[in-house]
């Protein structure tokens, strides 16, 4: 049993340290996480704060992140390790005049391993905070390797034989839920799902992003991105964009929120034109556009 | 103030004795909670102080929980195992004192009272404050004795009942007054958020109601009976008008889902083989030794997609709900168009893309403006295939999927089944989805297993059933 964090509020303060303001579910399932020695599964839309919490959990542990970012196609050599075939080849066509035998002893050794994320977490003299982001991008045969290990921490390379971690890395796994991940990779995790956050927390995330942005505006703000994530979008606001929201106001110098300034900067909120034009009419813009 | 659990009720059984409980209900409820989950869940009581409710119930979902979709439930049902008190606890919060033994509010109250103190809680807009009157509102007028009201087991607390006397929307108009909004952008926000907190007052009313009601009939009980389903678990045939309508609310966020799933399917797809010649010029690099394969990017036009639908009686909700589903996925295929039959069959593609969307109305739109039952209104599948193939057979090709949506009772008239399988012939892949338990298939007039003989058929009697089949074996 692990004991990077003595308690949740412990781990909220930690946490906020690194300038993440974790809400009570975040803190309770990390603090378990540690507790349990469990892999984290952290499952939500884009833009809450999922990659961040494994980056500010690295920060508040000192134990440096190893990231594996997934993507389709992603496979063993790109996760787990490869042989350096490039440098091999050059070491075969190099010959010293040995025989092949002593040959592939040597070229198969650490020298021309090449390791992957995975490889380097488990092989960290130090403490280090794996994070597996965006597994639902990877494909399905990958789940296999990951399970592998992350059941007992160890890796083998049929070459050099079985590595184990010296420390088993804080794990976390990142998912957008584009597909359904198995069964088996989620009942070895703590689930987590992160969604938009109450009001008031959220408020709290822009301010300590945006520092110049007041209560006020920030108040507002947040009670804008609310309305339109209770209308049908195709991409509803996270987060992020309500960040990058309060920098635009902010460099646009606005003080407060009316239909004009909220008509104007839309397009920093929502993605999509039809977007756009349903949270015009649900906000009622078209009607301000008529009496200006 | 946190809320403790509450470990002082009679008759509870020990902490572990109920976590199994709850563990019971919850797969009750169509969640797969295994050993793993529950030794987790164990230890998580183990670790967590049980002073802090919230807490709690966050470590338990993180060990219990397995996917996203399954919260609802899993409040619910934890308020009924770990609730936030015993008894009414309208006073709770008043005097302080949390001993589990508070007694019932001192003043007996009437609606008019505990509607103005939801027009307060609106106004002021806070979590609290909401939940404190509906716990005032379910011990004033939620009361139900044993025997009382039709059909009536026993005493309990009824949610129902305390909305219907209470009509919280009534509390809208002074609640807006009374935030003092001024017109305009503000006003509309604070519309928009009065509406929803009374969305959640219900909620709450009815997370109280099945507190108490739990304490007077255990909590097994309650846990099952009282516990909604989650809307992706109601079955298709048996889904009330008001489950009818909340599956409609989750077409869009469903279609949003699989949308993703399916572009994530085809660009997969797409991927393709290793481009042989591109691999070489790279391999140049390595002496010739091919080490980094080229993959060829294939481009496919998108599938077309006909769906084919049984719009009868009890089963309209289901065909209802597909057609919404499939219309809302359109961007996914270059060509969408859909047919209904009861014992004839007519496109009502434009029927479904204009209107209201909602299952039930669509059904009864179909019925008034479509001929599909023209001769008499009961189903005849091996008719309505056939007239399907006459009229409309030339609308697929091998780029065609096809989706038929029925329950397979024939009437016990002629099924037809040479029209199925010209169907399935000139199409690319073609799919029955049966709303009823396969093992209901072939019972009475059901020709299910005749056409399944033909046709790659799947139970269909949920959303989650349906979502697997269009998001996993649709062609893209
Ligand atoms: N709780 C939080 N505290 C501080 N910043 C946050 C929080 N949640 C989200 N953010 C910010 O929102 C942005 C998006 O977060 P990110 O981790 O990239 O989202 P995800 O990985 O879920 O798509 C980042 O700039 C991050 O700093
Ligand atoms: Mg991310």
């Amino acid at each position: 049993m692990s004991e990077r964090f003595a308690s949740v509020e412990d781990v909220t303060d930690q946490l906020a340290a690194q300038g993440y303001l974790a809400s009570p579910s975040v803190a309770t399932t990390v603090f378990l996480a540690d507790r349990l020695d469990k892999p984290l599964l952290v499952e939500g839309p884009a833009g809450v704060g999922k990659t961040e919490l494994a980056r500010a959990v690295a920060q508040a542990t000192g134990a440096g992140l190893v990231r594996l970012q997934c993507y389709e196609g992603v496979d063993e050599a790109r996760a787990l390790y490869e042989w350096n075939h490039a440098k091999q080849l050059l070491r075969i066509t190099s010959g010293r005049g040995e025989t092949w035998d002593a040959t592939r002893d040597d070229i198969f050794t650490d020298e021309f391993l090449l390791a992957r994320p995975l490889l380097q977490a488990i092989r960290s003299e130090d403490p280090s905070t794996l994070l597996i982001d965006e597994v639902d991008k990877a494909d399905l045969e990958i789940e296999g390797l990951l399970l592998e290990v992350l059941s007992d921490y160890a890796i083998t390379v049929p070459e050099l034989g079985t590595l184990t971690a010296r420390h088993a890395p804080f794990t976390v796994l990142t998912s957008n839920a584009t597909r359904e991940l198995s069964e088996a990779l989620r009942r070895r995790c703590l689930f987590l799902h992160i969604d938009f956050p109450e009001p008031d927390l959220e408020e709290r995330i822009v301010r300590s992003r945006v520092p110049g942005v007041d209560d006020t505006l920030a108040t507002s703000l947040v009670r804008v991105v609310n309305a339109l994530r209770r209308i049908d979008l195709r991409k509803a606001p996270s987060v992020s964009e309500s960040i990058d929201w309060a920098r635009t106001l902010l460099a646009l110098g606005a003080e407060s929120l009316d239909e004009a300034v909220v008509d104007e900067t839309l397009g920093v909120l929502l993605k999509h034109t039809d977007d756009v034009a349903r949270a015009r009419k649900h906000l009622q813009l078209d009607e301000a556009d008529v009496r200006r | 103030m946190t809320d403790r659990v509450s470990t002082s009720d009679s008759g509870a059984g020990s902490l572990p004795g109920r976590l199994v409980a709850m563990v019971e209900a919850l797969r009750g409820h169509g969640m797969v909670v295994g050993t793993s989950e529950t030794v987790d869940a164990a230890q998580v009581m183990g670790v967590l102080t049980l002073a802090d409710r919230d807490l709690l119930r966050e470590g338990l979902a993180a060990a219990l929980i397995r996917r996203t979709g399954q919260r609802r439930v899993f409040d619910a049902v934890f308020d009924v195992y770990f609730p936030a008190a015993v008894g009414a606890r309208t006073s709770v919060r008043e005097d302080g004192a949390d001993d589990g033994t508070a007694s019932p509010t001192a003043r007996p109250r009437g609606v008019d009272d505990v509607r103005d103190d939801l027009v307060e809680a609106l106004a002021q807009g806070g979590r609290e404050a909401l939940e404190d009157v509906a716990a005032a509102a379910v011990d004033a007028l939620g009361a139900i004795q044993a025997g009382s009201g039709p059909g009536a087991a026993g005493a309990g607390w009824s949610a129902r009942q305390t909305l219907e006397q209470l009509r919280p929307q009534t509390a809208i108009v002074r609640a807006l007054a009374q935030r003092g909004s001024t017109a305009g952008f503000g006003e509309r926000l604070d519309r928009d958020e009065v509406r929803r907190d009374v969305e959640r007052f219900r909620e709450l009313v009815q997370t109280e109601a099945s507190r108490r009601t739990a304490e007077v009939r255990g909590r097994d009980r309650v846990a099952k009976y009282a516990v909604r389903p989650d809307a992706s678990q109601v079955e298709f045939l048996a889904a009330s008008r008001e489950q009818v309508l909340e599956l409609r609310r989750t077409v869009q966020p469903l279609a949003r889902r699989l949308a993703t799933r399916l572009s994530a399917r085809r660009r997969r797809r797409n991927r393709g083989q290793v481009d042989i010649r591109r691999t070489l010029r790279r391999s140049m690099s390595y002496g010739g030794v091919p080490l980094n394969p080229v993959f060829e990017h294939r481009r496919k036009a998108r599938p077309e997609l006909v769906l084919l639908c049984d719009t009868s009686g009890s089963v309209a909700g289901f065909a209802g709900f597909t057609m919404l589903l499939v219309q809302a996925l359109r961007d996914q295929f270059s060509k969408v168009r859909v047919f209904a039959f009861v014992n004839h069959t007519d496109e009502v593609t434009e029927l479904v893309t204009g209107g209201e969307a909602d299952p039930a109305a669509l059904a009864e739109r179909i019925a008034a403006n479509a001929n599909v039952a023209p001769w008499h209104a009961s189903s005849d599948y091996g008719r309505a295939l056939r007239s399907f193939v006459t009229r409309y057979g030339a609308v697929i090709g091998p780029r065609t999927s096809v989706l038929i949506l029925g329950d397979a009772r024939a009437n016990h008239l002629d099924p037809d089944l040479d029209a199925l399988r010209d169907i399935v012939g000139r199409a690319r892949r073609t799919f029955w989805l049966n709303p009823e338990h396969e093992s209901r298939w072939g019972l009475g007039d059901s020709v299910a297993p005749a056409y399944a003989q033909i046709v790659d058929m799947h139970e269909c009697r949920t959303v989650d059933q349906l979502s697997g089949v269009v998001g996993r074996l649709l062609p893209v």
